[in-house]
């Protein structure tokens, strides 16, 4: 067998409301990443807490996404969708990983500026709010936008849980034609589409941010 | 916990499939990223541009659209199967390979300049220069980073439970369809997982220990559960508790 284009043509539109679900479930779990790792990082700083939180995040580092997400989706109860337990799985699964880009931002805040809001006795909600995140989270802007790519690039994924995104598609159209070639193909093709740019973007974003 | 001490070795047996990918994937992926790392700072165009697209198409594709691709796409395009565990180890060791080439890359970038006037003011040759100066020097760089990528590369193997494979993710899967009790089958397998992290992270260490004493700088890095253990570093931030 060798490539078909009419077949291709069919099996575009399918295809193209998968990446419409890829997008979606990429984007609102890295929203959810980005929340919940800032959260976890100023957690960290508590001292008992923060070990617990330790402890909980290495876990969730040290263990396969897809291995959560299929157990999370067995455990969860019939009412939530597959795609509400992937978006929740993939943001607490990066937010592990969003947390320690943050730590690190946060602990490369020059000790004179935290000296310095001492000495004026701002309060600690100005303290963090106004003077150590500003330039914590400016700093590692390339780090995140980095997880961005690598959260896209796991959403297949998803496709274990029956979510309906481009893999599950190509999947779909695969066993129903008996054809992976093109759809996977396609699929190989849609990923590098919008990954690339994505990435270019982000380097972009890392120039203008580096001199900071 | 009875139910996981009665299925230990079947979980032990998929550890080790588990295990075997690792390793092989890593090997390809570790052979991949100093070839294409190399390539990618030289001073020749061509050479750099394959390093770029090589870099570009395995970082952008998801390891898993590249094994499914292998499994079902080559045995339509050509006459030949392609084994399940071989898909396996070519798409992550591609994957990865891809990530590692960076990371050589920077590497030996970051080996200072006047080590290579040195080597030029001796005469010596491209491949004495990287082999005997600039490598061992920037594998102490690359070391922690490598580390990192292996453990990716082994929690991405449980991919391979959806082509067949009975790693142990598909073990678990298989003992939860079997008796139904999902929190047992899988909990016993996110514990495998995380012991061989750990063990991954404790070997990467020695390694990175080893490196370092040799050229007698740079800290090892602080990873894994049991830096819990030790008193954590002062850090400048500190003080704004």
């Amino acid at each position: 067998m060798t490539w078909d284009w009419e077949f291709t043509g069919k099996i575009v539109p399918d295809l193209l409301d998968g990446l419409v679900v890829t997008v979606q479930a990429t984007l609102l779990g890295y929203v959810l990443a980005l929340v919940l790792g800032l959260a976890v990082a100023l957690a960290r700083r508590v001292p008992v807490l923060g070990t617990a939180v330790f402890a909980v995040m290495e876990f969730i580092r040290c263990t396969p996404l897809l291995v959560q997400l299929v157990f999370v989706f067995y455990l969860a109860p019939s009412y939530v969708s597959a795609f509400t337990v992937g978006v929740a799985v993939l943001g607490v699964h990066y937010a592990a990983y969003t947390a320690e880009v943050y730590r690190s931002g946060i602990e490369g805040v020059p000790p004179g500026q935290w000296e310095a809001c001492r000495a004026l006795s701002l309060p600690a909600h100005r303290t963090w709010g106004a003077v150590v995140l500003p330039q914590a989270v400016r700093k590692v802007i390339p780090a995140l936008g980095n997880y961005l790519i690598a959260m896209f690039k796991d959403t297949p994924l998803l496709f274990a849980i029956t979510v309906g995104e481009l893999m599950y598609q190509a999947s779909r159209i695969g066993g129903v034609h008996f054809r992976y070639l093109e759809a996977m193909t396609l699929v190989g093709l849609f990923f590098l589409l919008v990954s690339v740019p994505s990435a270019i973007i982000i380097r972009q974003l890392e120039r203008r941010y580096a001199a900071v | 916990m009875d139910f996981f001490i009665d299925r230990l070795p079947l979980y032990l047996s998929g550890a080790g499939t588990t295990l075997v990918i690792t390793l092989l994937g890593a090997a390809l992926a570790f052979v991949l990223a100093m070839v294409v790392g190399l390539l990618g700072t030289l001073r020749n165009l061509a050479a750099r541009a394959v390093a770029t697209c090589y870099t570009e198409t395995f970082r952008g594709v998801a390891a898993l659209v590249l094994m499914y691709w292998m499994a079902f796409a080559i045995p339509q395009l050509t006459p030949y199967e392609i084994d399940p565990v071989f898909a396996a180890v070519l798409a992550l060791g591609l994957n990865v390979g891809a990530y590692g080439a960076e990371v050589v890359r920077a590497a030996v970038n970051a080996v200072p300049p006047t080590q290579i006037e040195a080597t030029v003011a001796l005469n010596m040759s491209w491949w004495r220069r990287t082999w005997a100066v600039v490598l061992p020097q920037a594998w102490a760089q690359m070391l922690p980073t490598f580390g990192n990528l292996v453990i990716e590369l082994m929690k991405a193997t449980a991919i391979v439970s959806l082509i067949g494979v009975a790693d142990l993710t598909r073990i678990a899967q298989e003992q939860r369809a079997a008796t139904g009790d999902t929190i047992a089958a899988f909990a016993g397998a996110l514990v495998v997982y995380f012991v061989l992290a750990q063990l991954l992270i404790i070997g990467m260490r020695l390694l990175e220990r080893r490196a370092n004493r040799r050229l007698g700088r740079l800290p090892a890095s602080d990873s894994g559960l049991w830096s819990l253990l030790r008193p954590p570093p002062v850090t400048a931030a500190g003080g704004g508790r």
